[in-house]
């Protein structure tokens, strides 16, 4: 009996020249895409620490970080970053008051409770909600949900931390579901097989056994959201209000750093003056924090992964 | 409780070893089970002694996991199974556990199951073992000290375990983890377990001490085992049943299965001479 090779493979074993060309210059395409993300990061956080560092040639950094002020375009200058952190800080929260716990217990459900037909219509929905340009939630906050909040709190200005924070939880909420549901449902159904086998509920499966097994997806779906939270911009820019004020109260209207990134990068301020200056480093302060939060999620990640 | 129905059948086979006629646990009768339109199990009769051993055999493919998990109703959890006709006779209930009033939860927290693949929850040592308590209700922390322990104590796994209760479960060695969760099916005190192939994953030092665990444990409850391993099914059951496409060919006393079977199939798969 003869031994056929198959006909692909030559009978006899040639220079691995050819071969290695090609996949040394599709390595070099993979490798180039990767590149441009790199290339574009560094290039951002460049430009943000050079201009920034400019800013506190001008203005000390515990000024910076301990004023109470923030009245960079008034001639009584105060830079104190606090008054925009106190509005995106207080906005976030309020979102993540709504988004964290409604998208939970939305991925709960879908991955837990819903039928696969009640999935394959809800789904579509819910990444609809993500979909909605952020102006557009801007101008509902403004228009439809201001109104309703100042007839149940007839004192709310018109433009609030709240509305917007409430607003932008809404916004937030497909990000939290679906990331969170992508991890229950990457659970094996031999731990809830377990957990049922044992004489658990649904309800217990899902919290008890579900839950902690997909903790580390779970974190990052939050951590997304925290981070959706703290960089939004335009529903902010819309329905808060832009005037800085250092506040943790969500009925008063505020600046966050984002918005007040747009309303100085639309104003007619020159470049290069310490006023224009501001916004790099609102942006790297704001660029720091969403750092802060991705540590965190890789911490989490890491020291829950592969829990199952 | 659960509600009892009219089949009733007299208890015929004879126990091993000694003069004592075996108690009826469970008694699965004229048992059709479909997947979608796929019939996995045709008119399966069978008993189930209390305080026995009793494993179920046969080729690949032939139904012992089906019919296992139909006894704490684990085909409910998927849509498009159906349990067909005839039933699953409990005592002393002597109510069909599959009939559609009676509660799966309520059947699974007396019929408790040990699976083929190690699956501790992901948390530690002892939340594993306390879980179906915990899944009851329980929460007095000294009863649950002391049931956990005993849990352990019972899946000889206490002298391994006790100075690291706090770990995770999955840091535990794959044969550690298979007698974690038995321990985690014990703490319950179930009237029955189910064990689907619980050494097919482990090594023969393993499968041993969970084999003669499977032993012991026949002292306090009863035990519904499926193995590929003949000389698995000969050591340790009392009874055994041959399963062959769906159909459950032949049941009895595991020595006379074993040296004299009726059938001529049930003799052929035992000896080797299948397929
Ligand atoms: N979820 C399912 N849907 C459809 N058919 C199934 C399903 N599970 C099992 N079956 C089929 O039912 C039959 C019996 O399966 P079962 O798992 O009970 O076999 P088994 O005797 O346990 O085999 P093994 O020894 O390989 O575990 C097989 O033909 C299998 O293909
Ligand atoms: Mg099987």
């Amino acid at each position: 009996m003869t031994i056929s090779l198959p006909v692909t493979v030559s009978p006899r074993l040639s220079k691995k020249a050819s071969r290695h060309l090609k996949e040394r210059f599709i390595e070099f395409l993979l490798f180039g895409a990767a590149a441009i993300s790199v290339f574009t990061t560094v290039a951002i956080v460049y430009v943000l620490v050079k201009e920034s560092w400019n800013f506190f040639q001008h203005v000390p950094l515990s000024d910076f970080l301990f004023d109470t002020q923030w009245t960079p375009l008034f001639d009584d200058a105060h830079y104190g970053i606090m008054v925009l952190l106190s509005g995106t800080l207080t906005s976030s929260a309020v979102a993540l008051v709504i988004a964290i716990p409604l998208g939970t217990i939305i991925a709960i459900y879908l991955s837990e409770f819903a039928s696969f037909r009640v999935r394959e219509i809800a789904k579509p929905f819910l990444e609809l909600l993500g979909g909605v340009p952020t102006i557009v939630y801007g101008y509902f906050a403004l228009t439809l949900l201001t109104p309703v909040l100042q007839i149940l709190f007839p004192d709310l200005p018109g433009f609030s931390l709240l509305s917007a924070g409430l607003v932008m939880g809404i916004m937030i909420i497909p990000y939290v579901s679906s990331l969170s549901e992508d991890a229950m449902r990457a659970v094996p159904m031999s731990l809830r097989e377990g957990s049922y086998a044992m004489g658990a509920t649904r309800f217990q499966t899902a919290v008890k056994v579900v839950m902690p097994a997909a903790t580390s997806g779970i974190a990052s779906a939050y951590i997304l959201g925290i981070s959706r939270a703290v960089g939004e911009t335009m529903i902010l820019a819309v329905a808060a209000g832009m005037q800085p004020n250092l506040t943790f109260n969500p009925t008063e209207p505020g600046a966050t750093i984002t918005s007040y990134i747009v309303q100085v990068a639309l104003g007619d301020l020159p470049h290069g003056s310490i006023g224009y200056q501001t916004i790099f480093a609102a942006g790297l302060t704001l660029m720091l924090m969403t750092l802060v939060f991705n540590l965190i999620g890789a911490w989490l990640r890491k020291k829950y992964r592969e829990v199952y | 409780m659960l509600k009892p129905v009219t089949l009733v059948t007299p208890v015929t086979a004879s126990a091993p070893g000694d003069d004592v006629a075996p108690v009826l646990k469970a008694e699965v009768k004229a048992l059709d089970f479909y997947y979608g339109s796929f019939h996995a199990l045709k008119g399966v009769n069978m008993p189930v002694y209390d305080r026995k051993v009793t494993s179920l055999i046969g080729p690949s493919g032939c139904g012992k996991s089906t019919l296992l998990r139909c006894f704490n109703r684990m085909h409910d959890l998927y849509p498009g199974n159906r349990y067909a006709g005839g039933g699953i006779v409990l005592q002393p209930d002597n109510t069909n556990l599959l009939s559609d009033d009676v509660d799966p939860i309520e059947v699974r927290m007396r019929i408790s199951m040990v699976f083929q693949k190690p699956n501790p929850f992901p948390k530690t040592i002892f939340e594993n073992v306390a879980y179906s308590l915990r899944v009851r209700g329980m929460r007095n922390k000294s009863e649950l000290e002391d049931r956990v322990q005993s849990a352990l104590k019972g899946a000889a796994l206490w002298n391994e375990v006790k100075d690291r209760l706090g770990e995770l479960g999955a840091n535990l060695s794959g044969g550690q983890q298979q007698r974690l969760c038995i321990a985690r099916a014990l703490a319950s005190d179930p009237e029955l377990i189910l064990f689907d192939e619980p050494t097919s994953a482990l090594d023969p030092i393993a499968t041993a001490s969970i084999e003669e665990l499977v032993m012991e444990l026949k002292e306090r409850v009863s035990i519904l085992i499926v193995t590929h391993n003949m000389q698995q099914a000969a050591r340790i059951s009392d009874y055994a049943g041959y399963m062959y496409m769906g159909e459950l060919i032949e049941f009895g006393v595991t020595d006379q299965i074993f040296i004299k079977p009726q059938k001529k199939a049930t003799e052929d798969y035992i000896t080797g001479r299948f397929g």
